[in-house]
């Protein structure tokens, strides 16, 4: 059997794939943002005097981190309308990314806050500066600079992981594979170019992260 | 239109768990194999092995696993195979799992003491001898909580087959969703499926991980 590869289409489909990808860029930056956020918050919580809040994130982290992400957005997308809570594809999407990763996120924060050594709090407390003002001026950045490569990762893996919200045609980088290769009928090459990007995206964003990181972290993050 | 009682919804989404394991199994079994190869390749001194070997992971660890699965359903009739979603599905998490196994070992083999390595040559072993002996030994058994964390990733990655026609838990429960239109319930018990598969072995890794660091 003979084939032969065509790449004919690839001219007009250009502007489908940057626009699938820069929603995957616009997703994952959100996420990203919320996520880390959230996170902190919840490592924080996790960290609390009050065993019921201890209890409750626990069950969270644990429940997402042992299901898969595809299910969570079906039960976010198709399962949440039966509550009363309807939500278009692209909240869903959002909503569902940022509760995965600030699941895996709260450990990784968690585990940054546990590296800091308890003597930088005592002696910032020592200084007269409120719990609040020691935990995001003194141990937090601290906390971050120890885990940034960590989360740099945990941004990557999601980004890859956010193609399966096509399956609720979000129209991002995947979604518009889908598209053009029930166009094209070349759904090899359409595959094949779409992962190419995904690649190129995910080095792309590695190195984003690590500048960024550099620029605005003290020394030690590589 | 069929009747499904709560039970009939259980029982089936239990009979379709079988092949999320199945296939589980399949690829982690496969993923072993391969990745023990791609492994020595990560290792080997000759340089185009160990870049081969780096470039492989890279690949699989810098890609959807989503786009993996469409490439090989969609690559494989391209040469003249015909492919099944349950062969197509076997092959791609073979190749997934091989990348994470062999990155994970490797970081095991780094982690040893260059002293292993000269104790080795000392001794008069060959290379092979070495990393049967020696080397590989103690990479597999300091990596053995990464390994079981990452199964449970591995679990998690079969739903993504769904989308290819394979019917594991999560077509199983899109089909009986279209028949119930009760998708809360449906993917709920889906989750709680998924949880009860994956729980227990997070817990063992943690287990293992705390035996490591209490060494």
């Amino acid at each position: 059997m003979s084939y032969s590869l065509d790449f004919g289409w690839l001219y007009d489909a250009l502007w489908a794939i940057a626009r699938g990808a820069s929603m995957t860029v616009l997703l994952i930056a959100v996420t990203t943002v919320f996520g880390t956020l959230i996170s902190i918050v919840l490592a924080a919580g996790r960290r609390s005097k009050i065993p019921l809040l201890r209890q409750a994130i626990t069950a969270y982290v644990e429940l997402i981190r042992n299901t898969p992400f595809l299910v969570q957005l079906f039960f976010i997308y198709f399962g949440l309308p039966s509550l009363g809570i309807r939500l278009d594809p692209i909240a869903a999407a959002i909503l569902a990314m940022t509760l995965n990763m600030a699941a895996y996120t709260t450990e990784i924060v968690g585990a940054g806050l546990d590296a800091v050594p308890t003597g930088q709090k005592e002696a910032a407390l020592a200084l007269g500066l409120r719990p609040r003002q020691v935990f995001v001026k003194i141990v937090l950045p601290q906390a971050l600079q120890i885990i940034f490569p960590a989360l740099t990762s945990q941004v990557v893996i999601m980004m890859l992981e956010s193609a399966v919200v096509s399956q609720i045609s979000v129209s991002e980088l995947t979604y518009e594979g889908d598209m053009l290769q029930a166009r094209t009928f070349r759904a090899f090459e359409t595959y094949f170019i779409i992962t190419l990007v995904y690649l190129a995206l995910s080095i792309g964003l590695r190195r984003l992260l690590v500048g960024v990181g550099r620029a605005t972290l003290p020394a030690g993050v590589s | 239109m069929i009747e499904f009682t709560f039970w009939d919804i259980v029982r089936n989404l239990l009979f379709a768990t079988r092949w999320t394991v199945a296939l589980s199994l399949a690829a982690f079994v496969g993923g072993t194999i391969v990745g023990v190869v791609i492994l020595i390749l990560r290792i080997s001194t000759h340089d185009w092995a160990r870049r081969f070997g780096k470039g492989y992971i890279a690949l699989f660890q810098g890609t959807p696993l989503l786009m993996q699965l469409f490439l090989i359903f969609f690559g494989m009739p391209m040469l003249g195979f015909r492919i099944e979603p349950w062969t197509a599905a076997v092959l791609c998490l073979t190749f997934y799992a091989s990348a994470y196994l062999a990155e994970i070992w490797r970081s095991g083999v780094e982690a040893l003491p260059a002293g292993q390595w000269d104790a080795g040559r000392s001794l008069g072993l060959h290379r092979v001898q070495e990393l049967r002996l020696i080397i590989l030994p103690q990479a597999f058994s300091i990596t053995r909580a990464p390994i079981v964390g990452f199964l449970v990733q591995l679990i998690k990655a079969t739903a993504l087959t769904s989308i290819i026609g394979f019917d594991e838990l999560l077509r199983t429960s899109n089909a009986i969703n279209n028949a119930t239109f009760e998708p809360f319930k449906v993917y709920g018990l889906v989750a709680v499926i998924f949880f009860v598969l994956c729980f227990p072995l997070t817990q063992y890794a943690r287990m293992l991980e705390a035996r490591q660091t209490a060494h």
